[in-house]
């Protein structure tokens, strides 16, 4: 019987070196969460103009430009903060990510008074017409990212005022940040399609 | 070894209680038991899966039959498809590739051990979600059992209007949690393949059948996915009143159409590939010779998972598209044929010259040759849209589909079984049963699809309750139906075996069919760890050099 002993000992010269498993298996959900929001932009653009009733989105919708400079900006916020948290500024990092979520959390709260007016006031909801269908959905879905997004950065940040974050977890932290930079990438898919195109 | 072997004081240990033992199954995060709590739920799910065929069989077996209610035939057929597709070729598929994938890689387990865990718990409760339907799908409105939509549940049969009572949220709910759970062990068989090799398994040095699990787990990312968002789609429009497939407020039924077959093409490659997999690996050993045409396996499999993306309108020539899509859809269709075509040359360059050794798995992978090319025939036919045209929602169309997945996946999945059962159980099968399995499925399998393309091209509708005499479809269909006896029998045979032979077989020792590839080289089963050191490769063959010092692979290699 042959042991597993047997199989070493043969040289490996070269140093062994594999990709980092967190940014492989994030660049995996990238992909996955890529296919989703694919097929509920073709959607979204696929109805644009099918509405059988109003209101329709020129009478509604304004690009939200300011709300955009923020989530944007937050990929640039988080940016600095891993750059700090390798050269072992943690307070600049604790600035830097609180930075993060405040500009995140700026964008969800305009999102919640965009959808209020929305809803109180030109009476458009998820089951008015197929605007509102696709518009909820779509927009509805990169919220729920962006929330996963900022729970996910809050425990970071209540970890860190903790002071339980060092240097050693910047891979980990990396990784996060592929993921906002995702959320962030996806709303300028969003944006296009809901505030150029499909007005 | 320098530290010889180390045995425990097996006396003072008190034997585990059974309560234990099944805590130590349901919490788990080994990769090999999650493997075979897939391939047992799978098995689990291919009887009833295969009751509910029989039940279908039995109502059509002649003319004005009704065995069954006309509802109840459209469930039987609904929760067939379903379950046949999700619950068993897809846990089948995964649970191959969670026990072998690590082991063949040389790693101590997959890349995130508890995501693998929950992404099984999460197929195995979507299941029984599906089938709690039986019980609770009548919901509120008493309409309504089990799913009655069919497998690809078009619109607008899945809205309120024609589909009330909980009977199809059942359905959509339950593939919105498979779709899932299928994608976290997609993520971890990609991220285990590329991240966790042993030292000098370079990617030109994996076995094949790492290389075809890594081309299935992006193709489940990329196809799975979007049948995710179709299903949030359809729970939107079921629970909150939107419009995406009402056609009643301008939505379009056929949008669903291009969203679930979007997903189910590729769905047929993530089937299939992981059962060329298998065959890959069996043949050689069986011919006693390497894989013919390494590289050119490796580049027909990737352009497979490519062009797999982009054939699925195929499913809906009938339809009505404009010619400009239909002639996209047939060429890409009759393209994909091409690195297929390849893949069986190869296989039979790499039998030809070799010493044939006719055990079980190497029948059941010569039976899978044969089949696999009258499926794929039948398939450039049916890529033809004026052909498809006529024969569109066929029997023809059922007899190819279930050549593919009964004819090539099914049969190329039963030799794995039995290739690598002495893998996972550490006995051997007993190979006369081995054998009757394979003839008894052979005969019954050619009974069955074989004449069930002639009342197709006879003009027999797929998803008919029951039919008029007289029109030539009696005898085929009586025959039909007398194949599945056949199948059902060589069925138990198989689960007969696997379980006697756990219990009563021979041992097997490490590597009873002088293999190749790493899974070889550790003990039958392997121990929780695998591998008490960490293997290091040279070549694809890591057992050949091993065992032939004096003429390694790694010479010749590039």
């Amino acid at each position: 019987m042959m042991t597993t002993a047997a199989m070493t000992g043969s040289d490996t010269d070269t140093a062994w070196v594999l990709p980092s498993r967190g940014r492989v298996a994030m660049f995996g959900l990238i992909a996955a969460e890529s296919a989703i929001f694919t097929i509920f932009v073709v959607a979204y653009l696929f109805y644009v103009g099918k509405s059988l009733t109003g209101p329709l989105p020129g009478q509604v919708l304004h690009p939200p430009i300011f709300l955009s400079i923020c989530l944007l900006s937050s990929s640039l916020t988080i940016h600095f903060a891993l750059t700090a948290l390798r050269s072992f500024r943690l307070s600049a990092f604790v600035a830097w990510w609180a930075a993060t979520i405040a500009l995140g959390a700026i964008f969800m709260g305009g999102t919640v008074r965009e959808w209020h007016h929305l809803i109180y006031d030109e009476g458009l909801t998820i089951r008015t017409n197929l605007f509102g269908t696709t518009y909820y959905s779509l927009v509805g879905l990169h919220a729920f990212h962006v929330t996963a997004g900022l729970v996910g950065l809050s425990i970071v940040l209540l970890l860190a005022l903790g002071r339980h974050v060092s240097q050693a977890h910047t891979e980990r932290l990396d990784v996060l940040s592929l993921y906002w930079h995702f959320v962030d990438t996806v709303w300028v898919v969003v944006f296009t399609v809901v505030y150029v195109i499909g007005r | 070894m320098t530290t010889a072997s180390i045995t425990w004081e097996v006396s003072d240990v008190a034997p585990r209680s059974l309560v234990e033992r099944l805590h130590e199954w349901v919490t788990t995060v080994d990769h090999k038991r999650l493997g075979v709590l897939y391939i047992v739920y799978a098995l689990v799910f291919l009887l009833i899966g295969g009751i509910e065929a029989t039940i279908m069989r039995i109502q059509l077996v002649a003319p004005h039959n009704d065995f069954v209610s006309p509802q109840v035939f459209n469930r039987m057929f609904t929760m067939h498809g379903t379950t046949m597709i999700f619950f068993v070729a897809m846990p089948l598929v995964f649970g191959f590739a969670n026990y072998l994938v690590p082991l063949m890689i040389g790693a101590r387990d997959m890349a995130f051990p508890r995501l693998n865990a929950f992404s099984f718990w999460l197929s195995a409760f979507s299941g029984l979600l599906l089938y709690f339907s039986f019980l609770g799908g009548s919901g509120l409105y008493g309409a309504g059992d089990a799913p009655d939509v069919g497998w690809f549940a078009y619109a607008p049969l899945t809205a309120q209007t024609f589909s009330p009572g909980h009977s199809t949220d059942y359905w959509t709910l339950s593939l919105l949690v498979s779709g899932f759970g299928s994608i976290g062990t997609a993520i971890n068989i990609l991220t285990t393949i590329l991240c966790m090799r042993c030292p000098g398994m370079t990617l030109g040095r994996m076995p094949l059948f790492a290389w075809l699990n890594l081309t299935m787990a992006g193709l489940v990312i990329l196809a799975v996915s979007p049948l995710s968002a179709a299903q949030i789609m359809l729970l939107v429009d079921r629970y909150l009143g939107g419009h995406f497939f009402d056609t009643q407020a301008g939505g379009s039924a056929v949008l669903w159409m291009h969203f679930f077959w979007v997903f189910g093409h590729p769905e047929v490659y993530v089937l299939v590939i992981p059962a060329f997999a298998a065959v890959s690996e069996i043949i050689p050993v069986f011919s006693r010779k390497p894989i013919f045409g390494y590289p050119v396996m490796v580049a027909a499999t990737v352009s497979i998972g490519f062009i797999a993306m982009s054939v699925w309108a195929h499913h809906m020539f009938t339809v009505g598209m404009s010619s400009a899509g239909n002639t996209f859809f047939v060429l890409s269709t009759m393209a994909i044929a091409v690195p297929t075509g390849i893949k069986i040359f190869n296989w039979l360059a790499t039998m030809w010259g070799g010493k044939i050794q006719f055990a079980t798995p190497m029948l059941f992978c010569i039976g899978f040759l044969f089949q696999f090319l009258i499926a794929g025939l039948t398939g450039i036919m049916l890529s033809v849209a004026p052909f498809d045209w006529q024969l569109g929602n066929s029997y023809f169309v059922v007899a190819h589909f279930h050549y593919v997945i009964v004819g090539a996946i099914l049969f190329a999945l039963f030799g794995g079984f039995y290739y690598w059962f002495p893998k996972f159980s550490g006995r051997m099968y007993r190979e006369r049963l081995g054998k009757l399995h394979f003839w008894l499925f052979v005969i019954g399998f050619h009974l069955t699809f074989d004449c069930m393309h002639v009342p197709g091209l006879l003009g027999m509708p797929r998803r008919i309750y029951t039919y008029e005499p007289g029109r030539g479809w009696d005898t085929w269909n009586l025959l039909v139906t007398i194949g599945v006896v056949f199948q059902g029998l060589g069925t138990f045979v198989f689960l007969g075996n696997l379980v006697w032979s756990y219990f009563k077989g021979d041992t097997a020792g490490s590597d009873p069919w002088d293999a190749w590839t790493l899974e070889w080289s550790t003990d039958s089963p392997p121990p929780a760890y695998n591998f008490a050191l960490l293997p290091a490769v040279k070549s694809r063959r890591p057992l050949w050099d091993l065992k032939h010092p004096e003429d390694p692979d790694w010479k010749y290699e590039q």
